[in-house]
């Protein structure tokens, strides 16, 4: 523990009810975010934390002698940066010396630190945390820094309203005095009630210092040198490694273990039967490896998806999309009446797409090191989660103990893009377990075969989309029936009957068309329970949902002999912001520019407020069928721009992903099972791979919005439309693999 | 087996089966976990360290391999992060989650050690041994052509 996060403890023990305290740690600023269940903001800053239902008041903001300025950020950190995002947005607002601030990751109480944008969790998921965040931290900034003058004001008996300040410094201009934000806390004293901060009394944008100027993420330099921490790289005295063999089929138990040759190799301590697998410790991990890969285990046969073939399921999923076998249904987009429309409309369009299952891939696989109590009453746990509050319940739920016996040490995360949100939490649970039954620290860790084997999904999916003309060939209906696993009941159970409302909200989103000039439209999501393990993934349903409709749109556009990117444009006539994206993005392809053997594909899409568009610039062996991409453009406008150079990485890196799951990435499943095992048959982008990557942010003055994966679902189908542009054939089948674009282009 | 090899300029002597992939040999004995797990078979690149000067793949050498020889590890290439690679891996802001970093930076610096101006397509070529999940490609390109210019 840091002497900062020491200073933590001991402010928490301390702190008074109002919120405020003077103590060894300096001043110290606390609020709640409070009323949770609504999923409203309440921003009522330092005055929530007056009265906050007696809940323990932690801080978020220690001022200390020497001027240091320590802020909490309640995300976790996957390499989307923000854990620096966050405490800036504070900092600015504070007009704190950015090089003083010493970032502090927030303890696991969601009714202190839980994102008031989504849900009132402590998730870092849905590129919703800077976006989530933004307000309550520019509000609670402004009241710190309006106390610092009060209290400067008071010292030099000067109306606050002739001091200003300057980085980590009150300024009186009149006398040429200042003092620094350190010497205040010294003797500062606190108002019964927070200070009222009205939005004109914010910094105007044109005044930031930090928000828009891009700053070195905070673990950045831990990164170059092998310092930067992740839970595989915890020691402890006297720990034991783990490996679990899991059931290759969700619900399925080991009924029979012959677990002999695992017992004689050199260093195993235990094999242990749990309902879900089975578990070994080993003093080594090569030999935990090893004695997992020796067992011989027979499976109960009552796993759900005992018998599905991934294959076969797109017939399924087909005919439910279809209305022929009946399945429940949900409301992904209802704008005006499109069932009554399509009788008006007097020429129509239909289009079928489908998308593959898809693997997370994050380059650490999963892992925990715990170490529970002897009399297994406590535990301690190290791991990489994007959900510290889920980690620490799933860990409390697994030994029938408190939550406040849990400590949880978050660590840095090896990529998260999904996979470590889903509430059960199965990759810490492992160790919790094995230690328990050891009694000694254990750290678990998951093979790469175990991390796709035991691997949770982006659901597969098909979708008919239909569109109705009136006689002038203007759209005037619009249909999307799509069917996909059941994500979000597989996910989150407990979000699932609690706020999702039964719905799955991560299959569901993105099949919207929010800014188009469509004036009826219906989406019909058709979730299917499989029992196939299945979570959100980066981009979630907007990668399958853009896929569908971005290509559809497409191929109105070709069927009406329109140009794709007028098209667009007149669609998209009543959205100035996003009628700029997509002319910026037209400019910087230079659009109209003939190419030689090379076509061009556009998609637009709104993502969660951020209006973002893309091209793809692609060439096609006509022998092979294979997709080389030589450029893709990218023009994003996501309001204000936090950290713009950021906002390029994490665009970059979205595109990136993207191509992985628009060209090769496919999960199979036969009889019930994953059948790619590794990097060899489950291939992701590499550098030689990649295009040229040219983004443009588009800097405005809106609330900032998510940017840490909304390129993702641009992807597919820019490439896709560009391959038609090119050769006329039409795939409209994800991931777009060789073969089926030789199949389209001999079709 | 003992099995006696230096690790960034230290001798060291390790007790442990002769077929012990040298990754966990690095990890949890000699205790330098910059050095990092991601496939276990070669194809990732995550566990990139140099022997002798050469790049491997730590997860496909074992222990018995390495005897007498020189091994360097992330931890290894400066004592300050003053490495031309890492210094440009920071100006072009590569790192995102940073579990693959440790093991492009040691496939990068070997590249510059042998050829110290790659065209851009070597680079690319060079560094389609090592996955980056997040998709930082284009930077390590740029990076690694700053530190070629600034060396």
């Amino acid at each position: 523990m840091t002497a900062l996060q020491q200073d933590y403890r001991n402010a928490q023990q301390v702190m008074n009810r109002r919120g405020f305290m003077v103590g060894a740690a300096g001043l110290t600023f606390g609020f709640s975010l409070g009323l949770l269940e609504t999923g409203t903001p309440v921003g009522n800053g330092v005055a929530q934390a007056a009265t906050g239902n007696g809940a323990v008041m932690n801080p978020w903001v220690t001022i200390a002698s020497d001027g240091t300025v320590a802020i909490i950020s309640p995300a976790t950190e996957m390499g989307q940066g923000s854990t620096t995002s966050l405490p800036l947005i504070i900092a600015e607002e504070l007009d704190a010396d950015w090089s003083k601030v010493r970032i502090v990751p927030a303890p696991p109480i969601e009714a202190i630190y839980g994102n008031p944008g989504f849900y009132g969790s402590m998730y870092t998921a849905g590129s919703a945390t800077v976006t989530g965040y933004f307000k309550v931290l520019r509000q609670f900034g402004a009241q710190v820094r309006r106390v610092l003058l009060d209290n400067a004001a008071r010292h030099w008996s000067v109306p606050v309203e002739e001091l200003t300040t300057e980085p980590n410094v009150v300024v009186h201009l009149k006398s040429g005095r200042r003092m620094g934000y350190g010497e205040i806390a010294g003797f500062a004293s606190v108002p019964e009630k927070a200070p009222e901060i009205a939005p004109e009394h914010l910094k105007q944008p044109s005044r930031f210092r930090l928000i828009g100027k891009d700053v070195m993420r905070s673990e950045l330099p831990s990164k170059v040198n092998g310092s930067a921490r992740y839970s595989i790289d915890v020691q402890v005295p006297d720990m034991l490694y783990g490996a679990v063999l899991r059931a290759p089929i969700e619900g399925s138990s080991p009924e029979k273990v012959d677990d002999a040759k695992s017992r004689a190799i050199t260093g195993v301590v235990k094999v242990v039967k749990f309902p879900f697998g089975v578990g070994v410790v080993a003093q080594t991990p090569w030999a935990a490896f090893a004695a997992k890969n020796a067992l011989t285990v027979t499976w109960s046969r009552d796993g759900k998806a005992q018998g599905f073939d991934s294959d076969e399921a797109f017939e399924t999923y087909t005919a439910v999309a279809r209305g022929t076998v009946a399945n429940p249904v949900e409301i992904g987009e209802k704008v005006g009446d499109a069932p009554g429309s399509f009788d008006k409309a007097t020429t129509f369009m239909e289009g079928e797409y489908r998308c593959d299952y898809a693997y997370h891939a994050q380059m650490e696989p999963l892992n925990a090191l715990a170490s529970v109590s002897p009399a297994g009453d406590t535990a301690e746990i190290w791991c990489g989660t994007q959900s510290q509050p889920m980690a620490v319940d799933a860990t409390a739920k697994a030994l029938g103990i408190p939550t406040d016996k849990v400590v949880l040490h978050d660590m840095l995360m090896g990529g998260g893009f999904g996979r470590r949100g889903n509430r059960d939490q199965e990759f810490v649970v492992d160790a919790v377990l094995l230690s328990k039954e050891v009694k000694r620290p254990v750290k678990v860790m998951w093979t790469r075969e175990d991390d796709v084997h035991n691997g949770r999904f982006r659901p597969l999916s098909v979708h008919i989309l239909r569109a109705g003309f009136d006689p002038d060939g203007s759209p005037i209906a619009w249909h999307h029936r799509y069917a996909t696993d059941n994500a979000g009941k597989f996910q989150d159970p407990l979000k699932y009957n609690g706020p999702w409302k039964q719905r799955d909200v991560i299959s569901i989103a993105g099949a919207d068309i929010p800014s188009y000039a469509i004036p009826n439209r219906l989406a019909e999501h058709f979730p299917i329970d499989t029992g196939i393990r299945v979570v959100a993934l980066r981009g979630i349903g907007f990668v399958a949902n853009k896929f569908a409709t971005e290509v559809f749109i497409d191929e109105i556009a070709y069927k009406r002999g329109i140009d794709p990117l007028a098209w667009r444009l007149e669609l998209l006539k009543n959205a100035p912001r996003a009628r700029k994206v997509v002319e910026s993005v037209a400019a910087m392809a230079k659009w109209d520019r003939k190419r030689d053997d090379r076509g061009l594909g556009l998609a637009y899409i709104d993502y969660s407020g951020t209006s973002i568009a893309g091209i793809a610039e692609v060439s096609v062996d006509r022998r092979t069928g294979q997709i080389r991409v030589s450029n893709f453009w990218v023009a994003i406008d996501q309001g204000i721009a936090v950290q713009p150079d950021n906002i390029i990485a994490q665009t970059e890196s979205s595109v990136v992903y993207g191509l992985g799951l628009s060209l090769t990435e496919r999960i199979s499943i036969k009889h019930g099972e994953v059948q790619e095992s590794n990097f060899y048959d489950y291939t992701v982008m590499r550098n030689r791979d990649v295009p040229e990557i040219h983004v443009e942010v588009i800097a405005t003055d809106n609330h900032p919005t998510g940017v840490g994966q909304m390129a993702t679902p641009l992807v597919g189908p820019a490439l896709s439309n560009a391959v038609a542009a090119l050769t006329g054939a039409r795939v409209r089948h994800s991931p777009l693999l060789p073969e089926r674009v030789l199949a389209v282009m001999k079709a | 087996m003992a099995v006696t090899f230096s690790v960034n300029g230290t001798s060291v002597t390790i007790d442990a089966p002769a077929a012990t992939p040298l990754l966990w040999v690095i990890r949890e004995q000699v205790k330098l976990t910059g050095t990092k797990f991601g496939c276990g078979a070669g194809l990732c690149g995550a566990c990139m360290i140099h022997i002798d000067g050469e790049r491997a793949f730590s997860c496909q050498v074992q222990l018995s391999e390495v005897s007498g020889r020189s091994v360097k590890t992330i931890e290894g290439l400066s004592g300050d992060s003053s490495h031309p690679v890492q210094k440009a891996w920071l100006a072009e802001n590569v790192p995102q989650c940073g579990y693959c970093q440790s093991g492009q930076i040691m496939s990068a610096a070997a590249l510059l050690a042998k050829n110290p101006k790659p065209s851009r397509d070597e680079i690319v070529e060079h560094m389609s041994t090592n996955i980056c999940r997040c998709g930082t490609y284009p930077r390590i390109v740029r990076a690694i052509q700053r530190a070629s210019r600034e060396a």
